[in-house]
């Protein structure tokens, strides 16, 4: 499971929580004079040191040189060229990468939706305690936990063309016809859209049964009292309850979404007739096929670019939402 | 009386005839939809599945002949490789992570900030973006010179350092109390002593969430895998999939049985410490 999928989410948490224990410690005078007698002043940095050579190595230089190769001509071994913006307006003018950019908003808007939209409606479905409840939320959410690669491998399987495959027969019963699935091209980015919502709203499931436990009681017995229906209940007062959670989703599940790969690659590698291409599987093969090391990398800073965008756009809405 | 456990629908508590089925209809739904094709897999494993079709939940007999076959393919070859680097990438991954959770949890010093900015703008950058730089960079690494594409240590290292899991050790090492801190010092004990006697005992809690996470992380790679490896020999079990499928002499029920062994043990993670793995979710979700 990509649980680096819970990775940004820690990000709101880190603020707030350092300012507490700055309070809870008591006082910044005391500290500081006990870490004159605690330490040395480069004892922290050497507990620091794996971390920050690390991250030096395997985030910021290739972050840096993600950079510096969109504006050059990379030639390993013979010496890189530098070429300006060549490589943006390559990019940005060919039709590959805006049909791979349009496919990647489309994926990226469906799998969120429709993750949130099945995510929620489970949570309120399955939510309160009980062991058999335990049981089929835990079945359920076993898709997160399962590789990738194998999600892949077994929806690539369901996904037969035939009549006789796993899902058409499924279809067959309630009266469609057989589907291509992936193979057809009218139907492979809903197709690949589909498997991304099963393994992405179990997880959406959980956090949204997280935020239903915040919500204050009390006010659902204020509904009741006031003669609310169940579904004003939830309108009401449950919905604006989970307020923080949607966003939180969805700027998860957008980010996701954007660098989306491994299922793409795997189930149709951009295929039928570039029908499912994204700008993740545009890069790899531009970068590692065709060995054009500097087109993909401006296409991977302008991948960068939208997602920095997306986050900051969130977090200033949210911000202005609760003044 | 269901006061304390009211829920938002009021379906969990409903003891009506009506409210019975619809709970049975749904939890039978969501365990079709959600388990089923999981189950699909567990029973192609071991089944005679030879094409895509026969993919079933019924059992059609039971079968070892797909391992057989996915052994003779080198399966268990790829699962050591996983095995090893979930082993080592972990083992690196918590080291790094407790040590610098240490230091920024009980010490004040200059840049302090700094170093907290940069960790959360590690976490905001996705790292399919350095795909192409990152391997370069791993073909020939910046002052050592070292090649680590087509080795296994290629995929462990660039996993080393995880923000989520030195954020994790932070919030969590902040709330040992001060005072035990206080009396180790006045006893004599360095920072080290402290670090390994006095703090990390108190983390077993945070050091199961960060082992579930960075296990279920680390096992769920894919494109670095695909960035380092060269040949066969370096293949992960998640990445050797993709190759045994396009193999016209392995059926469907080998790709299965392979994938079985490919998420067992994620699976077995989960269910083990689904605690620390629910926990880690929602308080790390929701703080903001």
């Amino acid at each position: 499971m990509s649980l680096d999928q819970a990775d940004p989410a820690a990000l709101p948490a880190a603020g707030p929580a350092t300012r507490k224990t700055g309070r809870t410690a008591g006082g910044g005078a005391g500290r500081r004079g006990h870490d004159r007698r605690a330490g040395r002043w480069w004892t922290p940095w050497l507990f620091l040191a794996p971390a920050l050579l690390l991250f030096l190595y395997f985030k910021f230089i290739p972050m840096v040189s993600a950079l510096t190769m969109s504006f050059q001509d990379v030639q390993p071994y013979l010496g890189n060229k530098w070429v300006g913006t060549e490589n943006y307006a390559t990019v940005l003018q060919s039709a590959g990468f805006r049909e791979a950019a349009w496919h990647t908003i489309v994926l990226a808007v469906g799998q969120t939706a429709g993750s949130m939209a099945l995510g929620l409606a489970l949570a309120l479905l399955m939510e309160g305690q009980g062991r058999r409840l335990g049981f089929v939320r835990s079945a359920a959410f076993l898709p997160v936990v399962v590789p990738i690669a194998v999600v892949a491998e077994l929806w690539r399987i369901m996904y037969h063309p035939t009549a006789d495959g796993m899902l058409n027969s499924l279809l067959g019963l309630v009266g469609f016809g057989p589907s291509g699935f992936i193979n057809d091209p009218d139907s492979s980015m809903a197709s690949i859209m589909l498997t991304g919502i099963w393994r992405g709203a179990p997880y959406d499931m959980m956090i949204f049964l997280a935020g239903l436990t915040s919500v204050d009681r009390g006010l659902y017995e204020a509904a009741k009292v006031d003669g609310a229906s169940r579904r004003q209940r939830v309108w009401h007062v449950t919905v604006p309850g989970l307020r923080s959670v949607f966003s939180i989703l969805f700027i998860l599940a957008a980010i996701r979404g954007l660098r989306v790969f491994t299922e793409v690659f795997l189930l149709t590698n951009g295929g039928p007739d570039g029908s499912t291409e994204v700008v993740m599987t545009l890069i790899y093969k531009l970068g590692l096929e065709q060995n054009r090391l500097g087109v993909g990398a401006a296409g991977a800073v302008l991948l960068f670019l939208a997602t920095l965008i997306l986050t900051v756009v969130v977090h200033l809405l949210r911000r202005r939402e609760s003044k | 009386m269901n006061a304390p456990t009211e829920t938002a629908l009021g379906l969990t508590e409903s003891r009506s005839p009506g409210g019975r089925i619809l709970k049975a209809v749904t939890y039978l739904l969501v365990l079709i939809v959600f388990a089923g094709p999981l189950l699909a897999l567990l029973v192609s494993a071991f089944g005679h599945v030879k094409d895509p079709t026969q993919l079933s939940i019924v059992p059609t007999g039971a079968t070892l002949d797909n391992f057989k076959i996915a052994f003779d393919q080198g399966v268990l070859a790829y699962l050591l490789n996983s095995f090893f680097v979930v082993g080592f990438g972990l083992l690196l991954q918590v080291a790094v992570s407790v040590l610098a959770g240490y230091a920024l949890a009980r010490k004040v010093f200059p840049g302090m900030t700094v170093v907290l900015v940069a960790i959360l703008a590690t976490l905001m950058l996705p790292e399919e973006i350095l795909a192409l730089p990152l391997s370069l960079i791993l073909s020939d690494l910046p002052v050592v010179h070292f090649n680590l594409i087509g080795t296994l240590a290629g995929m462990i290292v660039p996993l080393g350092a995880w923000g989520f899991s030195i954020l994790v050790m932070t919030e969590f090492m902040k709330d040992v109390p001060r005072e035990l801190e206080e009396a180790a010092r006045i006893d004599g004990a360095g920072d080290l002593r402290i670090f390994a006697q006095i703090i990390l005992p108190m983390c077993k809690p945070a050091l199961g969430v960060i082992g579930v996470f960075g296990f279920t992380m680390i096992w769920d790679q894919y494109l670095l895998p695909l960035l380092v490896s060269t040949d066969s020999s370096s293949y992960t079990l998640p990445l050797a999939l993709r190759t045994l499928r396009i193999d016209p002499a392995v059926t469907p029920g080998v790709v299965m049985a392979a994938s079985l062994l490919a998420l067992l043990p994620s699976v077995i993670v989960f269910l083990f410490f689904q605690r620390s793995f629910v926990h880690g979710l929602s308080s790390g979700a929701l703080k903001g």
